[in-house]
């Protein structure tokens, strides 16, 4: 057990009695950093959440924003980094598996993935193997559930190499009378646990992401849990059917501490109580004991509550699809969360004990250390030749290849360069959306390096989801960091108007007591009103235009927002600086547009966007003034790409990434 | 209770893309001794019966329905009583 | 033209085809489940793409036992109309509509890309508006394309002339003869790796998908 001292002294004074060993196991899960999130929830509380579409900030299984009156985007993101770490095929591919799951339990279809993932130095056999680990594990998941994963990064520095970061986003779409929430309601009603079968998977799961990894990690092995895609894609349509039924009072998944943070989260939201018989769970294991069963971490499970006179034509829908359906309980009035097991009861507890209950941690904060805080770890000091080969800002296709991003025919091709574009064909109109993913160790700067992605596709930026991944709070200098980017990340956010709708907080990402960088990922999704009008960083034209604009400040970052959403018509193709500048961006956008370009000015500081124009005299004429711009050069007939102060770059050669 | 161990592998003269890296693998770590790898897979078929013979008949039907593929895959087939 | 679009439990491109189909085409289309045994109705079934069973045991094994594809090899044996696209024809080789086997990629890793095939057959009810050494761009998705006959077969194929597309540029799975797509003797039933119904608009990257379906409506049409 993990609790402190402490800790089990307030569950004493709460009960009234000591913890039975069920309840016990029930609170060193719910009170862990990874379940409770006792160290984060006072700075979370800075972030904005509100905004003028949004429908479901924080405290659901995933944020909800409007994209019409008829229909609404769920998303969120979520980190698998220390499952990972230890299994990284397993670890990868059922965090793809739980982020799936919070989506679908709004009543939203999974429509598309996007993942940042960190490793250590490219050359190094251990990112190697974590590398191809993790991606084959998010491909093999995506792929054979059919959701298709759309855009990502992939991040190589040395500080990363024996704490690999995953952050996967997940983005779904329903219409608005099926979105489902969690809390449980109706005296009576059934608890109707469907999907797999529970066993000793990830035991201890929650606790174990809530410490730092040692060697001893390595013989934690079998606790990970282990994906099914294929139950979970069943699960995806069966879920999505019986929502649809309008049978479905509420809706959970079962993630982190399963059974436990489930039913004690739908009992707690509801005000109400949930009575479950453990001898109705179906179980694959034996001789597993109450507080097993109550903490498995056993993939591809949900908790519905439905009415009694319901249930048989849920039941009916679970059972097409091959799916398992058993009651294991009733909402009950008084709020109480009473477990038997055989008739005898094992808990019986207020359910906020669990979830409300914990104390949060008061630990001290130091100023964090200047070197790891807003500083970029990235070298992009270099020609634009070693950049093209350098494994941080190459091409990455060599891995999204292996993500089906095609399926659900959704997706606008080509993919791997600025934002990720998709249609939306369920919504039966020509309404797109953007998506970016961005992770850096300044809040400010993901946030704007996704700001600007969006808006360089033509697109309002409209929601947030986010990823703090971070070592050991219990180190007042690291909890010093957490402090300082949250807050740098809620006045970012609302400089710029942007809410922040959902995320994740991952703790204790070190070895050894040597912690990662502070490392915020931002997920941001903006909405196009014709999936038609988005641009992209790919030239088009001979002799057009190139124009950059600056941004010093705020005030230029919304000016540049305005001026750009405002003269889509009069702009052909459209980049942003990424993270090694526009330049990099231009050589891109002509390789792939197989345009060639001159660049007579170089460098440009504070370059943010770089826009190919095709009527220059009507943009001199009629743009902001207030608006910090220049032509730095145009579009040529020519086959290579001219950059001043850089020489030629032929733009049929074939590129490699070379580590 | 009879426990079957079907062991399927490729076919000989079948590119096996699986064993081929990891025999260069296995080369890499010193292992150069090892001439080849195929790549295969076990199934254990937990039949309820005491008649092996039948069980034997049993999986060979299954085998030749849905468990191997005879284009691509051969099959042997192991008994043990539990 | 009615299409019906068999959906097995694990499938994930059934709604796509659907879509092409009925919005693109503007074709009758319905679903039929995979337990279902009334495909009287039906012109032509199309097995969709996807990880039917997860492609546990080895990809479409499991959904030949399907008590569907009883009804849709008879079906075949009349003389119908069937087309397996990815997981539909890894489906259709198991249930032995097609000869052959499919095999992991040769790089063993999943591979999804816009591809390049080249037209070697026009002579089928899928291709004859398209012209010989036509290039196509139609995506793949695959982790198991790569195509497998004994030699004996593959000199059938080539005799019968049953190769109606193969990869053009580079092969990206290892598939015997570059093999892409093929037909039984009677050019009834046709089974590609690539998935036309994704080539269907410019968004999308590519609008070759298109001919595909079209040859097959107009060759219904005509008769």
């Amino acid at each position: 057990m993990t609790l402190k001292a402490k800790d089990k002294e307030r569950i004493v004074n709460l009960l009234g009695r000591k913890p039975t060993p069920t309840e016990e196991a029930m609170f060193d899960v719910m009170w862990s950093e990874h379940c409770s999130y006792r160290s984060s929830k006072k700075f979370l509380k800075l972030l904005p959440t509100k905004g003028n579409r949004v429908v479901q900030g924080p405290g659901e299984n995933a944020g909800i924003v409007k994209l019409n009156e008829k229909w609404y985007l769920a998303m969120k993101m979520e980190s698998h980094n220390h499952p990972s770490a230890v299994e990284p095929y397993q670890g990868a591919a059922t965090g793809v598996g739980g982020i799936i799951r919070d989506i679908l339990a709004m009543g939203a279809r999974p429509v598309a993935l996007m993942d940042s993932l960190w490793f250590g130095d490219y050359s190094e056999q251990k990112t190697q193997y974590y590398l191809n680990g993790v991606v084959s594990g998010i491909a093999d998941y995506g792929n054979c559930i059919g959701v298709p994963v759309v855009g990502g990064e992939a991040v190589f520095l040395p500080p990363y190499r024996d704490n690999p970061l995953v952050n996967v986003m997940c983005i779904g779409i329903m219409q608005s009378e099926q979105m489902l929430k969690s809390a449980a309601k109706g005296e009576g009603n059934l608890v109707v646990l469907v999907g797999s079968k529970t066993g000793r998977d990830g035991i201890g799961g929650a606790a174990f992401a809530s410490e730092e990894l040692s060697d001893e990690s390595e013989e934690k092995r079998p606790s990970v849990q282990v994906g099914d895609p294929f139950t979970e894609k069943l699960l995806i349509e069966a879920c999505l059917e019986a929502a649809s039924t309008k049978k479905v009072v509420a809706m959970q998944d079962l993630g982190a501490a399963g059974l436990t943070s489930s039913l004690s989260e739908m009992a707690s939201k509801g005000n109400c109580g949930i009575e479950i018989e453990l001898s109705r769970v179906p179980l694959r294991e034996e001789g597993m004991k109450p507080e097993e069963i109550m903490i498995s971490e056993s993939q591809e499970r949900m908790a519905l509550i439905v009415k009694p006179e319901d249930y048989n034509e849920v039941k009916e829908i679970f059972e097409r699809w091959g799916i398992d359906c058993t009651v294991i309980g009733k909402v009950t009035k008084e709020r109480r969360f009473v477990i038997k097991s055989q008739n005898s009861i094992v808990a019986d507890l207020d359910p906020k004990h669990l979830t409300e209950s914990v104390p949060p941690y008061e630990g001290a904060i130091k100023r964090p250390n200047p070197k790891r805080v807003n500083v970029s770890f990235y070298n992009a000091n270099k020609g634009i030749p070693e950049l093209l080969k350098d494994p941080n800002f190459a091409d990455k296709d060599y891995i999204y290849e292996q993500y089906d991003h095609m399926v659900g025919v959704n997706t606008v091709l080509p993919i791997g360069i600025g934002a990720s574009l998709m249609r939306l064909k369920e919504t039966e109109t020509d309404i797109g959306i953007s998506i970016a993913i961005a992770g850096e160790n300044s809040s400010e700067r993901a946030v704007k390096r996704a700001y600007r992605a969006i808006i360089a596709s033509g697109a309002e930026p409209i929601a947030i989801t986010d990823c703090l991944n971070f070592g050991n709070p219990e180190y007042p200098e690291i909890y010093g960091e957490f402090a300082y980017l949250v807050e740098e990340l809620a006045s970012t956010c609302k400089q710029l108007s942007v809410p922040v709708i959902s995320g994740n907080v991952s703790f204790y990402n070190e070895t050894n007591e040597e912690a990662i960088p502070p490392t915020v990922v931002v997920g941001m999704v903006g909405i196009l009103h014709d999936i038609k009008d988005a641009k992209r960083p790919i030239l088009k034209g001979r002799d057009n235009s190139i124009v950059a604009i600056t941004i010093k400040d705020t005030k230029d970052e919304l000016c540049a927002k305005e001026v750009i959403l405002s003269s889509l018509d009069n702009i052909v193709s459209m980049g942003y600086n990424g993270r090694a500048g526009i330049l990099l961006s231009l050589t891109k956008a002509a390789i792939k547009g197989d345009i060639g370009v001159i660049i007579v000015t170089s460098p440009i500081e504070d370059a943010a966007y770089w826009l190919e124009v095709k009527d220059i005299a009507k943009w001199k004429s009629t743009v902001n003034k207030k608006l910090r711009w220049s032509i730095i050069g145009k579009t040529t007939t020519d086959r290579y790409i001219q950059i001043k102060g850089q020489g030629q770059i032929d733009i049929g050669e074939k590129r490699n990434v070379e580590g | 209770m009879v426990k079957v161990r079907l062991l399927v592998t490729l076919k000989k003269g079948i590119l096996d893309a699986q064993g081929k890296t990891i025999k260069g693998s296995l080369e890499n770590l010193g292992y150069e001794k090892v001439k080849d790898v195929r790549v295969g897979k076990t199934l254990e078929l937990y039949i309820d019966t005491e008649d092996t013979e039948s069980a034997i008949q049993m999986t060979k039907d299954m085998a030749k329905k849905l468990l191997v593929n005879p284009v691509m895959e051969d099959y042997s087939i192991e008994v043990e009583e539990l | 033209m009615k299409f019906g679009v068999v959906v097995f439990p694990g499938s994930t491109c059934e709604k796509d085809c659907y879509y092409a189909l009925k919005e693109t085409l503007k074709q009758q289309v319905r679903y039929i489940w995979h337990t279902e045994t009334h495909i009287s109705d039906i012109d032509c079934i199309v097995l969709p793409g996807g990880f039917s069973y997860g492609d546990y045991l080895r990809a479409g094994a499991i959904s030949a036992q399907s008590p569907v594809m009883k009804e849709v090899k008879a079906f075949a044996n009349d003389g119908n109309l069937v087309i397996g696209i990815c997981n539909g024809f890894q489906i259709l080789l198991e249930s032995g509509l097609l000869p052959g086997a499919m095999g992991i990629n040769r790089s063993l890793k999943f591979t999804c890309k816009m591809q390049r095939l080249v037209v070697e057959n026009t002579d089928t009810p899928f291709t004859h508006t398209l012209k010989k050494g036509e290039i196509l761009n139609i995506p793949i998705a695959h982790k198991e394309g790569n195509y497998y006959i004994p030699q004996e077969g593959l000199n059938k194929l080539r005799r019968n002339e049953q190769i109606v597309f193969r990869y053009y540029g580079e092969n990206p799975n290892g598939s015997v003869d570059n093999i892409a797509g093929i037909v039984n003797e009677s050019r009834n039933v046709f089974g590609l790796m690539p998935h036309p119904e994704r080539a269907i608009s410019p968004l999308l990257g590519s609008t070759d998908g298109i001919k595909v379906w079209k040859s097959v409506i107009e060759w219904k049409a005509g008769r």
